[in-house]
């Protein structure tokens, strides 16, 4: 780490832009990330939020933009640097991802093995540490398929966790999951977050976005068009594009939202 | 009996042939494998170029009788080469590179039938498309691809009576010549034909073990 951590942001993804089958969508978005940033994107179905995290540790690779990790900019057209960023990028899926054919600690330290050279015990002892974290060390032999979803996701989360990632991408993380197991995904996110994990969030769980979230991006039609603290953006009576989308929302899902939203 | 010892007699002949067969159909298979995995992948992964010559390799294998195969290298290509492989390497040799073009299509499916988010779950760990590709889309593909494998193998070991065309010492071969020297052309062909039920159990029955030791606990196969 270096000295002047506090002001050099820790990530920056600058003017993305993205075309995917011939639409336009990313128009020209950016996020820079410090130390502690907690930051949640939101907006309707297509703004563009999962590509936009996507393009962030380039699974897509954006067609114009740039990534800079601290002060040295990305060549991301370098397997390398490539892998590097990643590797420094976790991402935490909507729909698991776990590797199916492996254990809880096989899919933890599958990638300690094969990117970090660990050997195999080293590994699996990394793995055991980090599924504890996540309040699993007891379902380490299991498969993807003996776990619950809400398992499945913090497994997830314990196998970005064991590539010491800066930063942390979560794409809808509790959006495939039932009610009740959402809970336990969103306490390990919030614990996180105490922790000073940066991160980047797409979540609909508004309650949990305003309760843990340094800054909101609202997306509309691939361009970030409102941007701040969940107290600006959400105040009574704020009138922004950002509260008329989380009251709609409200009255669409009955997500709790506190009464003086419910006035507005 | 006339007709028994006729089979008795000549069934160490016939079985040194079935050895033969059992060598054919391994190395054949093995370097279907070897050829196989790798083209799957390339169909899949690599760049379009790639992909189109091997879907012409896959084209040409599947598209000419193996009979035809047998004749076209044996006598044609493998001598213009100048290469001495002898019958059973040139069976085996044409045997593989045809089971190959069937393999990588077995392969093909199971890869594609995987969710992309296994490929990009490897990925954003920082692994390498390759390194993604063997330690978590092949251990998943191999596993759905060995019904499919197992039909191969009992294909391919029929297809093996082919080479008797070449004079390769197998089943069929040694059969239809003590056949032609006794006229016991009955008991003799159903023999040769009980062997070659015996091996396909064998294989079929041994894959189906393997299938079911690789299944991933907490997946059922009921198919419901």
């Amino acid at each position: 780490m270096n000295a002047h951590q506090n002001d050099t942001p820790i990530l920056r993804a600058e003017h993305f832009i993205k075309y995917l089958t011939g639409r336009k969508i990313l128009d020209d978005c950016s996020i820079s990330m410090r130390p502690g940033d907690v930051k949640v994107l939101i907006g309707p179905s297509g703004a563009g939020k999962s590509t936009f995290l996507q393009c962030i540790n380039c699974l897509l690779e954006p067609d114009q933009g740039e990534i800079w990790l601290g002060d040295h900019r990305v060549d991301v057209k370098n397997t390398k640097e490539l892998c590097d960023l990643r590797q420094r990028v976790g991402m935490i899926f909507q729909e698991f991802n776990l590797f199916d054919h492996l254990t809880a600690e096989n899919n933890v330290a599958l990638a300690l093995r094969k990117v970090r050279g660990m050997s195999r015990a080293d590994a699996l002892e990394r793995a055991h540490a980090e599924l504890a974290r996540v309040g699993l060390g007891d379902k380490a032999k299991l498969y993807p398929a003996q776990l619950s979803g809400g398992q499945k996701q913090r497994v997830a989360i314990a196998r970005a966790l064991a590539m010491d990632p800066t930063i942390l991408l979560l794409d809808e993380p509790t959006s495939a999951l039932d009610p009740e197991l959402v809970g336990e995904v969103l306490t390990v996110i919030r614990d996180l977050a105490a922790h000073g994990m940066p991160m980047i969030m797409v979540t609909h769980q508004m309650e949990f976005a305003r309760a843990v979230a340094t800054e909101i991006l609202f997306m509309e039609a691939g361009k970030v068009i409102e941007q701040g603290s969940p107290e600006e953006l959400l105040a009574p009576g704020a009138q922004t594009r950002t509260q008329n989308f989380c009251t709609r929302l409200h009255d669409l899902c009955g997500e709790s939202v506190p009464e003086e939203q419910e006035r507005n | 009996m006339h007709i028994l010892s006729t089979i008795i007699e000549a069934f160490p002949y016939i079985l040194q042939g079935t050895l033969v067969t059992v060598v054919l159909v391994a190395g054949a298979l093995t370097l279907g494998f070897c050829l196989g995995v790798p083209m799957a992948v390339t169909q899949v992964y690599a760049p379009r170029p790639f992909a189109m010559l091997l879907s012409f390799y896959v084209w040409f294998f599947r598209g000419v009788p193996v009979l035809l195969l047998l004749f076209l290298f044996y006598y044609g290509l493998f001598g213009l080469m100048g290469l001495e492989v002898g019958t059973i390497g040139a069976s085996c040799i044409v045997l593989g590179m045809t089971s190959a073009a069937y393999q990588s299509q077995i392969f093909r499916g199971s890869i594609q039938s995987l969710p992309a988010g296994q490929f990009k779950a490897g990925r954003a760990l920082g692994m390498t498309d390759l390194q993604t590709i063997r330690n978590v889309i092949l251990p998943q593909a191999l596993r759905l691809s060995i019904p499919g494998w197992s039909n191969e193998y009992s294909i391919l070991l029929k297809d093996s009576a082919m080479c008797f065309a070449l004079g390769t010492p197998e089943i069929m071969a040694r059969t239809h010549f003590v056949a032609s020297r006794t006229y016991e052309h009955l008991p003799l062909y159903i023999t040769a034909g009980l062997i070659y039920f015996a091996i396909t159990m064998a294989g079929v029955t041994l894959l189906r073990r393997l299938e079911r030791k690789a299944r991933i606990p907490g997946y059922s196969n009921s198919g419901m």
